[in-house]
């Protein structure tokens, strides 16, 4: 039984292209307060374009209706839970919205005069400071733009090191449960990639590592808790066998949610990592972005920094461009500051004994859901999980129902889907993550929910092959898309 | 604390479900030589007022009320009301990645609306669903334009923004791609398509050109085409201010183009986010690296819309893929989306005309340094006066001046980049010219 | 099931040798695990393969499979068909969806592929 969600009526909204009518507007400027000047005279008339085909041409209550139509479509954490694993989806807190729009912070201008950006330096430094801390590392830089942004930053300063030592090295090692951003970063720096097969209790086989770590291994990327949700507990003596043999390793940070105030990666071997602030730190998802990958290391990989890098002279902040070893810019000017502002409220919000407390629930909330659940999905990996479970469809497959059916007919109870079918390595994945800004009535419910799925599948497959029901599109045809693709409006 | 739904008894239950007596049972497992042992060394939590209050201690130290001709890639405009309006709903705010078309319809129109725009906008057949900024979306492009031709040698235009090209040289430095620049023309501020010509080799995949270029000259981009395409090089093309899109021609004999959204009613920000965007022929799509939202049907053949041709991303083809490029910005597309529908057709062509207005009214109280024709930028000098030393005075009226170009460009030390949109006041203009005689 | 006049690879690629044409494609079961096909990439006719090397890929919608040469030699010809209509090779894997044709350069490495009845054994032995 259903109880989470009923039917409602949802607008129907054409696109803005069917709605526009020749003449209507949404907007007035002001009236110039200087001469008007002739386009073609001033540009050229080679140069001056004739309308903007098709362009839109609603009035502002269409507009309003339209994309206040669009968004009654939409699921959202403010509506209740995405147990998606490695995601992270917690509460977005609204603070963080108001403070990021402060006009100050808000309207300063990348290069305006340092003496008038002390405000948003100091935000700056004071995030780096706070995430060194959290991660247990030297130093901290801001600029990546997302995670996949900041492997890449991070692998970029491991060769340089390496470079500066004398070899880059050949090859990065990534176990097969790893994240489909970590292979890629690795061959955009240059690098070949290796497969370390996980032992079969799901970490880190370190006999398989003590065999392939050689000469040409810069460095092993490594999720701590990895994607099963597991602590590598080999990390430390992974680390030795890497260092010993001039190797260095690189921790995927998305997962950090795990482990604030109770473990940091610099204190358990790693040499460089990055954070999501999308993730661990609130900054909100938005349909898919932006957010924000600093990368946090050690004290050796400093000076690779990428520039420029914040720098205390006295009582003021300062942008300093005068490093010689920095691998260079990976973006235009320094980072996605509106949404570190973000970040840095959300810090500040909990301080030290609240982000542990952060970790503490989120990890007590996946135990929860695993101890409810185990008896209905089949746990492939028993080792204790931190802040997500990661079940497979075994059962359920023997009556044809896959992970992927089970997360659509998980919609119809009122909840998105979990992450389904990675990580790869466990066939027909269900990857559960809560996150600790769920409380026990949503658990409950999504419990409720899982089980009853269950029951379904053995009672009534074809409802949960079918599925989802209730929602305004039944299940689209991806395969149409992908093969006659239509990727705009004519 | 205020985020944690969780009441004493409530926990109390879910560890008594776990058997576990205490919250620290569940780490126990933990290897004890990897634990932290002392709390973090971070103040303790801080109420909603004093975190406001403690931003808006930070706002105060920067620049507050003052006039600014700041652009070089990052520009000043009003944004609409409802821009704000719509990106604080929380079913887009909150949202995640639309992996789940059926609940995720918004999201996914309006994307798809989004990549429509910005192939009206620009002239070409299709666009990705945002990457990380202009930067890096030209780092994409010449990626892209090297597995398209599998020739990896760039060919850059100086006058494309410094920074931008800074981080082309850092991933092409990476990915063994040879990069070389070529010049300008001291009078004009456009390309030196005769140095153009001379660097250029068949080697090259890609020859590189911003327009309106970091000068704000509108750059001779027909002619950097023939040039490539003669060479069997693709052409890329960078904006870095979107408005100008509403009047000028989109770039032709582009093959891949490269911009950033910024000037679409997103915060200058200190930097940051921003949305960058590609567009391209339909022949590269499979190339295209990013997120990319196609038309379908569902079971009872209602329009919907989906993530597809997603075997191009990381998730998928992992170290083969044409990125690692995960996040989009999708939530900054969306307020450019807005903005694009607010103004529209005609809103975009009026907002173009009154920049170009305005800057060509600045121009006239000061002198261009270049004599190509430009949209809403300049480098300007004075004779006999210093960059820094203008911007001081202006600094006194509370007007933050022109980019001393200097910084970049030794050669132009004597100029600095004026930006004047259609928020510059006649007064403050006035007052940069005087500041100029 | 699997033609007895085709041999087979490990990776699931089949090969029918007449004379020194060889034309290559992938199996039904490769077909099944794959999905619905959306996209086949195929490479440009006159590239030269070694046995073993990438052949090309073949796209489902959430999954990419590369096709490796089970022969080597030079490819004379793709399939036409599959740039329109990739379905197909979900339809008929083994008749009108072949991938490409071969000219052989090493004829012998031919006879250390499967016959369709150790094909058979090995899919079954996968599973």
């Amino acid at each position: 039984m259903i109880t989470k969600v009923r039917p409602h009526l949802s607008q129907n909204e054409p696109l803005l292209f069917e709605r526009s009518s020749p003449g209507k507007i949404a907007f007035q400027l002001p009236e110039l307060d200087v001469p008007a000047v002739k386009a073609e005279e001033a540009l050229g008339e080679e140069n001056v374009r004739g309308s903007i085909e098709g362009f839109p041409e609603v009035s502002e209550v269409e507009a309003i209706r339209h994309f206040t139509r669009l968004s009654t479509w939409n699921y959202a954490i403010d509506y209740g839970m995405y147990p998606l694993g490695s995601c992270t989806m917690k509460y977005n807190p609204r603070v963080n919205e108001v403070v990021a729009r402060l006009e100050g912070l808000a309207w300063a201008h990348p290069y305006q005069p340092e003496a008038l950006a002390q405000g948003s330096m100091e935000v700056a430094a004071r995030l780096e400071a706070a995430l060194a801390e959290i991660t247990g590392m030297d130093a901290v830089t801001l600029q990546p733009a997302a995670g996949a942004h900041g492997e890449l930053t991070g692998i970029l300063m491991i060769r340089a090191l390496l470079t500066r030592r004398g070899n880059p090295r050949k090859k990065i090692l990534i176990p097969d449960s790893a994240h489909g951003t970590n292979p890629a970063s690795a061959v955009i720096a240059g690098y070949g990639v290796e497969h370390v097969p996980s032992s079969p209790t799901g970490v880190l086989d370190l006999g398989a590592l003590e065999r392939v770590v050689d000469r040409d291994v810069a460095a092993l990327m490594v999720t701590n808790p990895n994607t099963l949700g597991v602590f590598e507990h080999d990390i430390m003596r992974a680390a030795e066998i890497l260092h010993s043999r001039g190797a260095l390793l690189y921790m995927d940070g998305a997962n950090m949610n795990a482990l604030m105030g109770i473990a940091r990666p610099g204190d358990f071997g790693v040499d460089a990592l990055h954070l999501n602030l999308h993730k661990t730190f609130s900054t909100p998802h938005g349909g898919g972005g932006p957010g924000a990958g600093p990368v946090a290391v050690k004290k050796e990989l400093e000076p690779f920094l990428p520039i420029p890098r914040l720098k205390r002279l006295g009582k003021r902040l300062t942008w300093d461009y005068k490093r010689k070893h920095s691998i260079g810019r990976v973006r235009a000017f320094y980072g996605n500051f509106g949404v570190l502002v973000r970040a840095l409220a959300y810090i500040l919000a909990h301080g030290g004994p609240g982000l542990r407390k952060v970790s503490v629930d989120a990890v007590l909330n996946a135990n929860y859901i695993r101890k409810q659940l185990e008896a209905y999905f089949e746990l492939p990996y028993t080792a204790p999980s931190m802040h997500e479970v990661v079940f497979s469809d075994e059962r359920q497959a023997k009556q044809g129902v896959r992970t992927g059916d089970l997360a659509k007919r998980l919609i119809d109870y009122g909840f998105h889907p979990y992450t389904v079918s990675f990580p790869l390595i466990v066939h027909g994945a269900l990857m559960i993550e809560p996150t600790e800004t769920e409380g026990k009535r949503e658990l409950d419910h999504f419990i409720e929910a899982m089980i009853s799925i269950a029951r379904e599948v053995e009672e009534d497959p074809k409802t949960v092959l079918s599925a989802p029901h209730g929602t305004r599109t039944s299940r689209v045809d991806e395969v149409m898309a992908a093969r006659k693709p239509v990727l705009r409006w004519r | 604390m205020r985020y944690l739904p969780k009441s004493d008894s409530e926990s109390r239950e879910m560890l008594d479900a776990c058997g576990a007596s205490s919250a620290e049972d569940l780490f126990a497992h933990l290897p004890e030589e990897a634990r932290l042992k002392r709390p973090l060394d971070l103040p303790p939590g801080i109420s909603e007022y004093e975190i406001v209050q403690y931003f808006r201690e930070r706002a105060a130290e920067n620049a507050d009320g003052y006039a600014s001709f700041l652009g070089a890639g990052v520009y000043s405009h009003f944004r609409p009301v409802l821009v704000d309006t719509v990106a604080e709903r929380g079913e887009f705010l909150t949202s995640y990645t639309p992996y789940q078309a059926e609940i995720a319809q918004g999201t996914l129109m309006a994307i798809f609306e989004f990549q429509t725009m910005i192939c009206q906008l620009t002239g070409m057949e299709v666009a990705n669903a945002s990457m990380y900024d202009g930067s890096t979306a030209l780092a994409e492009a010449a990626m892209m334009a090297a597995r398209a031709t599998g020739k990896g040698r760039l060919l850059v235009a100086r006058s494309v923004h410094p920074e931008y090209r800074e981080v082309l040289r850092t991933y092409a430095r990476n990915q063994g791609m040879p990069l070389e620049e070529f010049g300008y023309l001291e009078d004009a501020g456009a390309l030196d398509t005769e140095d153009l010509e001379r660097k250029m080799d068949g080697l090259t995949g890609a020859v590189i050109v911003q327009s309106p270029n970091f000068f704000g000259v509108v750059d001779r981009v027909r002619e950097a085409a023939e040039i490539a395409h003669e060479g069997g090089a693709l052409l890329i093309v960078v904006f870095t201010e979107a408005v100008s899109l509403g009047i000028l021609e989109p770039p032709a004999g582009a093959d891949i183009i490269a911009g950033e959204l910024q000037s679409f009613a997103i915060s200058p920000s200190y930097g940051g986010p921003f949305a960058g965007i590609i567009a391209t022929r339909e022949k590269f799509i499979r190339q295209m690296p990013g997120r990319l939202v196609g038309q379908t049907v569902d079971t009872r053949g209602n329009r919907a819309f989906c993530l597809t041709l997603a075997t191009r991303e990381q998730h998928i083809r992992r170290e083969k893929a044409t990125s690692n490029i995960c996040t989009n910005q999708a939530l900054i597309a969306l307020m450019a989306t807005v903005f694009m529908t607010v103004y529209g057709k005609r809103g975009l062509r009026e907002l173009a005309e009154q920049n170009l207005a305005k800057a060509h009214y600045l121009a006239s109280q000061v002198k261009p340094r270049f004599c190509g024709k430009f949209f809403n930028e300049f480098a300007a000098r004075a004779p006999g006066k210093a960059p820094d030393a203008i911007n001081k005075g202006l600094l006194k009226r509370r007007i933050i001046g022109g980019l001393p170009l200097g910084r970049f460009y030794p050669e132009l030390a004597d100029s600095m980049l004026l930006s004047a949109t259609e928020m510059s006041r006649r007064a403050d203009m006035d007052a940069v010219g005087e500041a100029f005689a | 099931m699997y033609p007895e006049n085709f041999r087979y690879t490990k990776e699931h690629e089949w090969v029918r040798v007449e004379g020194d044409v060889a034309t290559v494609g992938i199996t039904d079961h490769a077909q099944q695990e794959l999905g619905d096909i959306v996209y086949v990439d195929l490479p440009k006719p006159g590239t030269r393969v070694t046995r073993g090397g990438t052949l090309g890929s073949v796209e489902s919608v959430k999954a990419v499979s590369d096709v490796y040469a089970p022969v080597s030699g030079e490819v004379t010809g793709i399939n036409p068909m599959l740039a329109e209509a990739p379905e197909k090779l979900n339809a008929d894997p083994h008749g009108e969806a072949w991938l490409v044709k071969i000219k052989v350069s090493t004829p012998a490495e031919v006879e250390s592929l499967m016959s369709a009845a150790d094909y058979e054994t090995y899919i079954g032995a996968e599973k």
